[in-house]
């Protein structure tokens, strides 16, 4: 392995441009992070970070997984982020001065560069005896790319894992249609709701109503106004619970009522 | 000749450490999961390192799996978040103390 302790500047400048870019990427991304006061800063510092990252991955020939870090982590899971702050609306500013307890910031400080110079020291600083290589395919300069070197390994020597994987998803599906359901048992207005939506129409369809009169009571910004979709106007006219009228007096109010009567109906 | 494996290392490293400072310090949950993340993603850095300095494709194979993971993990931690929120109105770390007896 010629080139693994040789000093950055060894580098040809296309090499070292590249790397010194995309760690400015991944740092300034980090520090936007873990110090912005508003989650939704947070997380398109996030996805400057991601892509920083993608860029380390296109530097050292791993263009599948460059390509699958863009798509899946800033094309999903960043959306995702950000689709559940909205949602919720805790978009609202943190005081990141006032720590309640006392010795954390200083405790974590101290376990932070702890691990930073264990971490330098024993994976970085350390030659590390090993064994033979390439014990699966070797990764570089392969015809067709690390794309077929990928998919040989993972369908051959990792194929156990990757069904796993296939466990894992549906078991995260699950989970989060699980943990998100609504109880049916939240009270006696939800059941009043959906016993005078059952009657008007079919079962399937007073579901998807009763859910849309949740996602309205969460995102409240999303009703206010009554700038609502057509698809929601026909469920608000058919709704006729006495307990849903408090909220449907405060959709023709300004977004503060709005928003505390979407906040009632949660409590 | 390209950049060594130690700069890739090191900037990992920092990743690292900067992922753990925001999970330690950050009190919503939803900024401490982006910094889980940050921990997943210095990972994949250092893996994707050693796969080129040995020239092995397995490396690469376990970042693939460790984004299969981190979508999971994702999926199944907002859904937390969104559930305790329905009963917390609020989304701090400090707030979920039901478990207190």
């Amino acid at each position: 392995m010629p080139g693994i302790h040789g000093p950055l500047m060894a580098a040809t400048y296309p090499d070292a441009i590249m790397f010194v870019v995309s760690a400015v990427l991944v740092l300034a991304g980090a520090i936007g992070v873990i110090a912005s006061r508003n989650p939704v800063h947070s997380a398109l510092s996030l996805v400057m970070t991601l892509f920083g990252v993608a860029l380390i991955f296109l530097a050292q020939q791993a263009d599948f997984i460059a390509a699958v870090q863009v798509i899946v982590y800033a094309g999903a899971i960043v959306v995702l982020f950000l689709f559940v702050v909205m949602f919720l609306g805790v978009d609202r500013l943190e005081n990141l001065v006032v720590e309640p307890l006392r010795f954390q910031r200083v405790l974590a400080l101290g376990l932070v560069a702890l691990s930073v110079v264990g971490m330098l020291l024993l994976g970085v600083g350390a030659h590390w005896a090993i064994g033979a290589h390439s014990v699966t395919a070797p990764a570089l300069n392969q015809p067709g790319g690390d794309v077929a070197a990928l998919g040989k390994s993972v369908f051959t020597a990792y194929l156990l894992p990757f069904e796993a994987t296939a466990a894992l998803l549906i078991i995260a599906i699950i989970g989060a249609v699980v943990l998100t359901r609504r109880q049916p048992a939240a009270g006696e207005e939800g059941d009043a709701v959906e016993d005078t939506q059952g009657a008007g129409g079919g079962g399937a369809p007073a579901q998807e109503r009763s859910n849309q009169a949740d996602a309205d009571g969460v995102d409240p910004d999303g009703a206010a106004g009554g700038q609502g979709s057509p698809r929601e106007a026909p469920s608000r006219s058919s709704r006729g619970a006495p307990g849903e009228t408090d909220s449907r007096a405060a959709e023709d109010g300004e977004p503060g009522t709005v928003r505390r009567a979407g906040e009632e109906v949660l409590r | 000749m390209t950049i060594s494996v130690q700069w890739y290392l090191s900037l990992s490293v920092v990743l690292f450490a900067m992922g753990l400072l925001g999970l330690l310090v950050r009190r919503n949950v939803i900024v401490m999961l982006m910094c889980v993340e940050l921990m997943l993603n210095a990972a994949n850095i250092a893996l994707v390192t050693f796969a080129r300095s040995l020239n092995d494709i397995g490396g690469q194979d376990a970042v693939f799996f460790v984004l299969v993971v981190a979508a999971a993990e994702v999926v199944v931690g907002l859904g937390i978040v969104v559930s305790i929120f329905r009963r917390k109105q609020d989304a701090t770390a400090d707030d979920m103390n039901a478990l207190k007896g």
